[in-house]
């Protein structure tokens, strides 16, 4: 241990300051509304641009054997053979494409038989990377269990969370868990995103992180409780926020820092997933601030009033 | 308080050995795994079919079809036991999902419930929780009984059926080469069928998309086949079976076949010695070769009928009487057609037919492309997190990169043990696991500064760091943990891989972001000269 050097590390944060977090709750609480509205609006209105794992039909990853791949003459190909919508478009390099095929009617067999079709009119100018077909009992078994499951996650750690915490401390966190999917969800719908089953992967480890980071605040806020029992409930909570501030800060960078990298780097096909993982991560860090904590202050939080002996004059003489 | 015993020191350093000691293996190849003494641990992760390039099929079995299968075999049991055996004359038909059977004699009605009730199977078995039997016989409005299967009944067949498809799809995949495919049910009605390396699945489907039902029967010389169409009806007991070719000629055979295809103990592919066409040389076993004999001795100069999967592949005129047991079949083949057929004869027919209702397939290149792309990311965002954690935390800092080195080995060395599958995703939860390992040491640091800034003597704040950050550490990996949890339990797939890195992400962490980290601040502690000036460097 004589060997490791001892340095202090870069302490950024200045923690006198104390930021009125609280002050602009109401402000926060209604964007966040709002984007849940227009978020179910888009779900509703423009739809999710389901994958091959819920909408079913097929989907083939090719690369041209030699020099880039030629879309237009593919397209060219491909436009006769009767298939109904197909889908081409370049992915990553240059050399890649992908086709997608929509379901066919007919069932199982058909989906089989228009991917034999368009395989067999491609020919051998392309090499197969990646082939994925998902017929239709398949895919609307997927949508169901890929809700079920989100759900599931969802009322899992709510029930954890009450377990644990008060029930105001469980609403909190439901409203501010559902709004991290529910505004994820709308910008897979905004920009027409791939929405498949890696996604919902996604989505339950936004919940995952997201809880982290209300479970930390209020971790604090029922310290606090205990700690100044006269203190104004709001002031409480701003304070509870403030204290925690400088690791919500330094765990949400490191995260995205990580998670930037699998987005640039980890390559094409879970790109979406990193998408949707980053853009949780943020919106996860700010729910739990902004809306898990003004949740709490519109409930209240049960105060022990008849608490005023020696403990709470110890706690009030601390600096706040 | 802040204190490590000596064995608490040895049983931390022994974890530590064994999970190093599961995890080397995966740093090598196979090869170089093998040769390696007995005692060291050799299992090594799996890599998920995104990863190392394979076929994933789905395939479902025609339930209705299985239904209908077991409703004919149903009605010609009863009839056998109730109008050949007992000699209770009644007329036995199919309606809908039940067996009908109503009896001339009314006074005899009881008499056949008995007979009938034979007929049931119990189901009781301790192992399944099953009770009852597979099929119900009760009395129906006037004197007709009814047979009818119960679910719990059907469910039974469904897992025969399920059980036999999996022994003929091993066998038949098998036939194509070695690679180590695994072949399981899912489900009631579905077989999952993995196949690693392989990229081109349309054999594989050719292999699995037929259920090869061959049959050998006689054909109705006497009314031809547009006969029976005009008159609407073929005769009892005959069927018209449509030709394999497209546009060919029908046939009118007799419905029960002379020998079937699970009588055949070998088929082959080969050549026609004067056409050099394809053909199959086949051989019967010995009750087979009998049954054979005798029909071609009966019927010179007639024709019989191959049929597969209810279709007449040809009907060549009997020659001569084949004795031996041994033919061959030709067919409008080519060569590959007859290697695939062979390999279907050989295998046995699958008890029910299949249907790909799910298939992916991932290239070798693919594969290994995704494999590199993760590397990069895991390595620049392993680095990433490296220089944060020692820029915010000095030499405590380090200790934690430390504890995220240890947490990394420790998952891997886990998932080795457990045998688990690394898939794309997982190997994102796995970095999204070094990510939130983090978290733990920030906790930890973020509350040791704060209890020094309120003014604690070093060593206290230390200790009360680490355990006041420990309550909000476990409640915050138990939420995710819950997650992670359902997910694994409603997962296919991509998800279940993802759930399965992250649950060992997160059991993981307790012990080298907290344990380890623990143990190394102490050791530098006690490693300090003995001053009331005491800086913490965090």
């Amino acid at each position: 241990m004589r060997f490791i050097p001892n340095f202090k590390g870069i302490d950024f944060f200045p923690h006198h300051v104390r930021l009125p977090f609280m002050r602009y709750r109401d402000l926060a609480v209604g964007l966040s509304v709002l984007a849940m509205v227009l978020s179910i609006g888009l779900f509703l209105f423009r739809g999710l641009n389901y994958g091959v794992d819920f909408k079913g039909g097929s989907m083939i990853e090719m690369q041209a054997k030699s020099g880039p791949a030629d879309i237009a003459a593919l397209r060219n190909q491909l436009a006769g053979v009767g298939l109904g919508g197909i889908q081409i478009q370049q992915f990553g390099a240059p050399t890649d494409v992908l086709i997608r095929i929509e379901q066919q009617a007919g069932g199982e067999e058909a989906q089989q038989a228009a991917l034999k079709k368009v395989v067999d009119t491609i020919g051998d100018k392309y090499q197969q990377r990646r082939v994925e077909v998902v017929g239709p009992a398949v895919s609307s078994e997927l949508r169901t269990t890929g809700f079920i499951a989100v759900l599931a996650g969802l009322m899992a750690i709510v029930a954890y969370v009450w377990f644990r915490f008060e029930w105001q401390f469980a609403i909190g966190a439901i409203v501010a868990l559902a709004h991290d999917v529910i505004v994820t969800v709308g910008l897979f719908s905004l920009f027409q995103l791939e929405f498949d089953l890696s996604i919902v992967a996604a989505l339950l480890t936004i919940l995952g992180y997201s809880v982290n980071d209300t479970v930390v605040v209020s971790d604090r806020i029922r310290e606090n409780l205990r700690k100044y029992k006269r203190m104004d409930t709001i002031e409480l909570l701003n304070l509870s926020i403030n204290e925690t501030l400088s690791r919500t800060i330094l765990t949400g960078i490191t995260t995205i820092v990580v998670l930037l990298a699998l987005y640039i780097f980890g390559g094409e096909v879970i790109r979406n997933f990193n998408f949707a993982m980053l853009f949780g991560v943020i919106i996860g860090t700010y729910s739990s601030m902004f809306i898990a904590a003004p949740m709490i202050s519109y409930f209240g939080v049960p105060r022990d009033a008849g608490a005023t002996n020696e403990k709470v004059k110890t706690a009030a003489r601390k600096p706040a | 308080m802040f204190y490590f015993s000596r064995w608490k020191i040895l049983a931390i350093a022994a974890a530590l050995l064994v999970g190093v000691l599961v995890a080397l293996p995966n740093l090598f190849s196979a090869g170089t795994v093998a040769s390696w003494p007995s005692w060291m641990p050799k299992s090594q992760l799996r890599l998920g079919l995104d990863l190392q390039g394979g076929a994933h099929l789905l395939l479902a079995m025609d339930s209705d079809q299985l239904r209908k299968e077991w409703l004919d075999s149903l009605r010609d049991d009863a009839r056998k036991t109730l109008v050949s055996d007992a000699k209770i004359p009644a007329s036995i038909t199919i309606r809908g999902n039940a067996v009908v059977v109503r009896v001339t004699k009314p006074e005899q009605i009881d008499q056949a419930m008995r007979e009938l009730r034979k007929l049931q199977t119990s189901l009781g078995s301790a192992l399944t929780g099953a009770t009852g039997t597979d099929v119900e016989v009760a009395r129906g409005e006037g004197d007709s009984i009814i047979i009818t299967p119960t679910p719990a009944g059907f469910q039974q067949r469904q897992a025969n059926a399920a059980g036999a498809a999996i022994e003929t799809i091993n066998r038949r995949i098998n036939a194509l080469g070695t690679a180590e495919s695994t072949v399981v049910r899912q489900g009631r009605d579905r077989i999952l069928v993995q196949y690693p390396g392989l990229q081109d699945t349309t054999v594989l489907k050719q292999l699995l998309g037929e259920t090869a039902v061959l049959s050998f029967h006689e054909v109705n010389t006497s009314v031809s086949v547009e006969d029976v169409r005009q008159q609407g009806r073929p005769p009892a007991g005959w069927k018209i079976y449509p030709s394999d070719e497209p546009g060919g000629p029908a046939y009118l055979l007799r419905e029960s076949p002379v020998v079937r295809g699970d009588e055949l103990v070998d088929a082959q592919p080969g050549f026609d010695q004067q056409t050099n066409q394809p053909i199959i040389t086949f051989r019967f076993n010995q009750q087979g070769a009998r049954k054979f004999g005798r029909f071609t001795q009966e019927n010179v100069g007639r024709p019989f009928a191959i049929v597969l999967d209810g279709r007449v592949l040809s009907a060549p005129i009997i020659q001569t009487a084949i004795l031996g047991g041994t033919g061959q079949i030709s067919g409008n083949f080519s060569v590959d057609s007859a290697n695939t057929l062979a390999v279907q004869l050989r295998s046995g027919a699958l008890p029910v037919k299949l249907t790909v209702v799910e298939e992916r397939t991932v290239g070798a290149s693919l594969g290994s492309d995704s494999i590199a792309a993760a590397k990069t990311a895991g390595i620049i965002g392993g680095l990433a997190t490296i220089v944060l954690t020692t820029l915010a935390y000095g030499t405590f800092g380090i200790f934690a990169c430390v504890g995220l080195i240890v947490h990394l080995v420790m998952t891997v060395a886990l998932m080795s043990l457990v045998g688990s599958t690394l898939t794309l995703p997982g190997i994102a939860g796995l970095v999204l696991g070094i990510g939130m390992a983090v978290d733990a040491n920030v906790l930890i640091f973020e509350r040791i500064r704060e209890e020094l800034r309120s003014g604690k003597t070093p060593i206290s704040g230390i200790d009360s760091g680490f355990n006041r950050a420990f309550v909000t550490i476990a409640d915050s990996q138990l939420t995710t943990l819950a997650c992670a949890v359902v997910m694994f339990w409603l997962g296919s797939g991509p998800i279940r891989g993802f759930a399965v890195t992250l649950t060992f992400g997160i059991v993981t962490s307790i012990f080298a972001s907290v344990t380890v980290v623990r143990l190394l601040v102490w050791l530098w502690l006690r490693a300090q000269p003995q001053t009331r000036s005491l800086e913490v460097p965090v």
